[in-house]
């Protein structure tokens, strides 16, 4: 099936938020704390500026409760007396021209008295850089598994290691922007989203509005990639509070540079890993803390740090683990919502590390994941026992296979030996990912979804989740068509407008899928079992009866529904962070063949092979897909993208100065899939979106280790970081000439 | 703020005399970035190049190539007798940005727009090229390497534009160029540098080491006078003498230091028998 | 617009008209806001990513970095003239998934396919690296562009000749 929309986006016929034409509209921008922290002592707004032409708004006119609804109720809509992180929002202005509000803007003085921020999550804070709690600690977590202390002890070889990752920007193409205005009463907000139930939450407590006064909806998003999941709350906030003082329509659209400056990052992380392991290789004993730098309110960091500690043993079996986790505050910008969301961070320390221990004890690579995958049985860090029926040993050798792993490396070393100003080298990472929310997460979310049956005997499915670029409105397309047997034309998906989507829950955690689309198709089933019909029935004598039914009920909407019910085999323990986290993990093979040039480090890769198990294949084209753009945006996360701090803030907020790849940069990413059905995902199919995004990093830095028999330990490996550490390489290590 | 859209050279040149303080915007590549915020700082006035087409145009004289100020990069890739009879233009011009940013980026407007990364002025300072600038009364001529005074600081009189570049026309026995940037296209220059020579002159030019883009004389000195070198770290004392990179948001001073060394030592091992 | 604005004539895809475009208004802000051709799109006002391409005298160009007036006299085309039945190979190979660097990515390519000439000299993807794209890693693109040139090379379609 062709992408429904993909005519549409080519012909550039799509409309997102700016493209819509409003009548009357403002433009919408925002004024923004100048410091990291401290004490707001006055504004003044300059004489340069007619200020009786503005729409004025600032915490004042919050009706509600001053706070972006989400775990916690610290994070202020607008500040009111003190700021916590630079760019934080303060005031907001609205104007007809876009011009005079960049003018007016930069008119606002915003007069802070600084008190010393916290901007090291490394570090302990000292007493008067505390602001959350009595230590900084957002959310600490713990997983423990058997006696680690006691195995650390016996085990014949103990190897540590410390891994750190940077944050990064996620640069959807399209930023962040959201139009809102007043329908006779009712708050309507459209823009891009991931999320819009999360916004229709975020309102009622903010604007202290009921739900049938708030609309939300979705336009085309152009990319999201976890961007989009919590932060737009912020912004439709911002454009509706213009647009109710106001009185007219508000369009809030960020710049690149704003967006950049302003909008969340993937989590910095730092993880320490010590491993015990027997002389064959075998893990004895996995003792691991994760660190996560949460930036200045909680946010989704609990979230973050969760999935994150999950992860961070790997795939592997082992008896003894522990696994503690903490999210710092800083004064930073809150870190949010990134594909992958902590299992990309741990997994690279993790996979990092297997080649340390691997190299420190004399053994291949290959070796020791082949000893320690996850085998049938094998239970994960939080006990979880794994049965699905993927083998992940095929999945690693798949990838060997495709990759000529072994071929490679003996050739590489001849290359080496023989090339003045080049060094090749080959690596592996295996990896995995749940999908859906964690533990008792997705019944806690309590998803809906409805599929109508329409006068004219067409099907209109309804959920909550957004077409961000995955594919989402082809794939329910074609579940509903598989399902009831009815072809493409005979298929509507309804427009996701919180006046006609029931809640099916956010489009993230790789949920969209395997969860929702499971319920699209149970929505089906009793959709036809409504107008009489069972699952063998016909797609036309189902758009007969339903004609029939709408004739014979005149003025009644027919609509099927099913809700979430939750695996019988799923149990989680949320207290001791034991027991089945997710209902399904997709299983990842990934290889990176690399060439270091000498002169300049800089990396090119010359080969990627991507072998995940996920399920089932429901649209090759959409599924190769999302592995090839997750695998290119975390091969710029590798190599290429660095966050530059200044003043607690992104420095480099610009497209020229912060590096993504581009079509020179990246080789063709080379796919394969296998499949192992999940009983409770639609069609089978397991979540893959973030999947490549725990594999790249530590393919691409166990690759540059082998070519220069150096020691990567951290992300990104951009030329001058990985200029400094093959030149400072201790003795024994080749280096370079 | 007041757009002046000249249809000759004459006119451009008299807006030019009579409104010095009007900017000069030809490709834009520079100029237009932000546009929206720089004109919410302060419009200014402007004298728009584009509509010049004298300036796009490039003649080839006996002894020279000579580029009028417009041309943009993609004219010169596009050009099979200047890959044929000046290799290292064509070689920039390829490496600037993308296709999208060639298509609009002047020799001329990257010559005057003086950034110490400029993409095209090593290759044009390495073949000895010579600038013409006009004004209302007069023309002038100044070779390339003499241009610049210091950071984005120029000779060039208000009431001045550079409407030409004359590229000599000669045989050379080595003629190289490296960029360095932060990805493979799309980049801002990190460090690069162009080298040519004919017979034993040589010239290196290094952009993005220093405030300007500049000749490397220690280097050529060591370079001509066939000095040992064994490896990058030999080159370092003459990189010193010539050049002063610095950290910026870009890359770090030790990285174009070290990455310039190394450069100019493996790009000219083969070439040079005094290097090991 | 603030102020008297600026007349222009200049053709936009294929039709001749005359224009008042904004002293500080871009191509991009043009075409977009007051021709309603919202197709182009703003990525990052910086001309790097590309999402604005549009072609200026048949060559593609970054539309976010152009003064409007400076399309004074010349021909601007759109992702908007881009006939629909030429994007089927875009279509089937996955080339567009979010859509937002889609319009530039077709502009580009489309003036790939019509001077075929170009990859005598360039790769496909050195001529499509100044259109940046988060989603696709860029393989649905190049795939894409690859079944392009070869329809078109056995179904017709004429070279304009190097541009």
């Amino acid at each position: 099936m062709k992408r429904v929309e993909g005519l549409s986006k080519l012909t550039g016929r799509e409309l997102y938020v700016d493209d819509l034409p409003v009548e009357g509209c403002l433009w919408g921008a925002t004024v923004r704390s100048p410091a990291s922290r401290g004490r707001i002592r006055g504004i003044e707004f300059g004489d340069s500026v007619d200020w009786s032409e503005f729409t004025v708004v600032d915490h004042r006119d919050i009706p509600g409760s001053n706070s972006v609804f989400l775990i916690e109720e610290d994070q202020p809509v607008l500040a009111v007396d003190r700021v916590r992180h630079r760019h934080e929002p303060i005031l907001l202005l609205a104007h007809p021209s876009r011009a005079a509000l960049r003018r007016a803007v930069a008119a606002v003085e915003i007069d802070v008295e600084p008190e010393p921020p916290m901007l090291d999550f490394r570090r302990l804070p000292l007493p008067e850089q505390v602001q959350y709690g009595d230590d900084n600690v957002l959310k600490r977590l713990r997983i423990e598994k058997g006696d680690v202390e006691r195995a650390l002890t016996e085990a014949p070889h103990v190897i540590e290691g410390v891994y750190e990752t940077g944050a990064q920007e996620h640069v959807y193409l399209e930023t962040q922007g959201m139009l809102a205005w007043d329908d006779e009463g009712v708050i309507t907000v459209t823009g891009s989203m991931q999320c819009p139930y999360y916004i229709v939450d975020a309102f009622e407590h903010a604007l202290g509005r009921p739900t049938d006064s708030v609309r939300i909806i979705q336009a085309a998003t152009g990319g999201g990639f976890g961007g989009k999941e919590e932060f737009p709350s912020g912004i439709a906030l911002h454009a509706a509070l213009l647009a109710m003082k106001a009185g007219r329509p508000v369009k809030l659209i960020y710049d690149r540079s704003e967006d950049m400056e302003v909008s969340t990052k993937r989590h910095p992380s730092r993880v320490r890993h010590r491993t015990g392991v027997d002389r064959d290789g075998r893990l004895l004993v996995q003792d691991i803390e994760v660190v996560l730098d949460g930036g200045a309110y909680v946010t989704l960091s609990p979230v973050v740090l969760s999935r994150s500690i999950i992860h961070a043993a790997g795939p592997y079996a082992c008896d003894h683990v522990r696994i503690d986790g903490r999210a710092m505050f800083t004064n930073s910008p809150p870190f949010g919502a990134f594909r992958g969301f902590g299992a990309p961070q741990s997994q690279f320390a993790c996979e990092r590390h297997m080649d340390r221990i691997a190299s420190e004890i004399g053994i291949d690579p290959i070796e020791i994941r082949r000893i320690n995958l996850i085998g049938d049985g094998d239970a994960t860090a939080t006990g979880q026992v794994i049965r699905d029926g993927a083998n992940r040993l095929e999945v690693m050798d798949r990838a060997l296979e495709m990759s000529d792993f072994r071929q490679r490396t003996t050739a590489h070393t001849g290359f080496n030996q023989s090339e003045p100003t080049l060094r090749r080298g080959i690596g592996l990472a295996t990896f995995f990912h749940g999908a859906g929310f964690t533990g008792a997460g997705e019944v806690f979310l309590d998803s809906e979804v409805h599929v109508a049956g329409l006068l004219d005997g067409r099907i209109e499915a309804r959920t909550a989740n957004v077409e961000m670029g995955q594919g989402t409105l082809t794939v329910f397309t074609q579940l509903v068509c598989e399902r009831l047997r009815v072809p493409v034309e005979a298929v509507v998906i309804s427009p996701v407008d919180t006046a006609r989507v029931p809640n099916s829950g956010p489009t993230v955690a790789s949920r969209t899928v395997m969860v929702v689309g499971s319920l699209l198709e149970a929505a089906c089933d009793d959709l036809r079992s409504q107008v009489g019909l069972g699952p063998d029935a016909d797609g036309g004598s189902l758009v007969r009866a339903i004609r029939d039914w709408h004739e014979a009920h005149p003025g009644q909407e027919l609509v099927g529904r099913a809700k979430y019910r939750q695996p019988e085999h799923i149990e989680w323990d949320d207290e001791t962070y034991r027991g089945d986290a997710y209902g399904a993990y997709a299983w990842g093979a990934y290889v990176a063949d690399i060439e270091v040039d000498l002169r300049t480090f800089i990396v090119r890769v010359r080969d990627f092979v991507a072998v995940q198990e996920i399920g089932r294949v429901l649209h090759e084209t959409l599924a190769r897909g999302q592995i090839q753009g997750g695998v290119v945006q975390a091969l710029g996360w590798a190599l290429l993208e660095e966050c530059k701090w200044a003043d607690g803030a992104m420095e480099n907020a610009q497209l020229t100065n912060y590096i993504i790849p581009t079509t020179v940069d990246v080789p063709p990413i080379r796919v394969d899939f296998l499949e192992a059905p999940y009983p409770h995902g639609a069609g089978g199919a397991k979540g893959i979106g973030e999947l490549p995004f725990d594999g790249v990093a530590p393919a691409v830095a166990n690759a540059i280790a082998s070519a220069l028999d150096v020691d990567p330990t951290f992300v990104p490996l951009t030329p001058e970081r990985l200029m400094d550490l093959a030149l400072h390489a201790p003795a024994s290590g080749g280096g370079a000439p | 703020m007041t757009v002046y859209l000249p249809v000759d050279l004459d006119e451009a040149l008299e807006l030019r005399a009579r409104h010095p303080t009007a900017t000069p915007i030809a490709g834009g590549t520079d100029l237009g970035v932000h546009w929206p915020q720089r004109m919410a700082g302060g419009p200014g006035d402007w004298l728009d190049l584009s509509g010049v087409s004298e300036l796009r145009t490039h003649t080839w004289t006996d002894d020279a190539l000579v580029l009028g100020a417009g041309t943009t990069y993609w004219d010169v890739v596009r050009d099979p007798r200047i890959a044929a009879a000046l290799p290292l233009l064509v070689r920039a011009a390829g490496l600037v940005g993308a296709v999208q940013i060639q298509a609009r980026g002047t020799w001329g407007g990257n010559v005057v727009n003086a950034s110490p990364a400029a993409d095209g002025v090593p290759v044009l300072m390495a073949y000895d090229a010579v600038l013409e600038s006009q004004s209302r009364d007069g023309s002038s001529l100044i070779p390339l390497s003499e241009f610049y005074l210091g950071y984005k600081r120029m000779r060039l009189g208000p009431g001045e534009l550079v409407t030409g570049i004359h590229i000599p026309l000669r045989t050379y026995d080595f003629e190289w160029f490296e960029k360095v940037g932060s990805r493979s296209a799309q980049a801002i220059t990190k460090v690069g540098v162009a080298v040519t020579r004919r017979a034993a002159e040589w010239r290196v030019v290094a952009n993005s080491v220093a405030p300007t883009v500049c000749r490397c004389p220690a280097v050529e000195s060591l370079l001509a006078e066939e000095r040992p070198v064994s490896g990058p770290s030999d080159l370092a004392p003459a990189l010193a003498a010539d050049v002063s990179p610095i950290d910026d948001i870009r890359s770090t001073a030790r990285y174009r230091a070290e990455v310039l060394a190394r450069l100019l030592y493996w790009g000219l091992r083969d070439e040079c028998p005094n290097f090991t | 617009m603030s102020g008297p604005g600026i007349e222009i004539r200049l053709t936009l895809n294929g039709e001749s008209i005359r224009a008042r475009v904004a002293q500080e208004d871009r191509l991009l802000d043009f075409l977009r806001y007051e021709r309603g051709l919202t197709g182009t799109k703003e990525g990052c006002g910086e001309g790097e990513c590309g999402a604005c391409t549009v072609l200026l005298d048949g060559v593609p160009v970054n539309s976010c970095l152009i003064p409007a007036w400076q399309a004074r006299d010349r021909s601007v085309e759109t992702v908007e003239s881009v006939p629909e039945d030429e994007l089927a190979a875009l279509l089937e190979s996955g080339a567009t998934q979010c859509g937002a660097c889609t319009p530039g990515v077709v502009m580009t390519a489309w003036w790939v396919r019509r001077n075929r000439d170009l990859v005598d000299t360039h790769g496909l993807r050195e001529l499509m690296a100044g259109n940046l794209c988060r989603c696709t890693g860029y393989d649905g693109i190049i795939e894409g562009l690859e079944a392009w040139l070869e329809s078109a090379k056995s179904g017709g379609g004429e070279s304009e000749g190097g541009a």
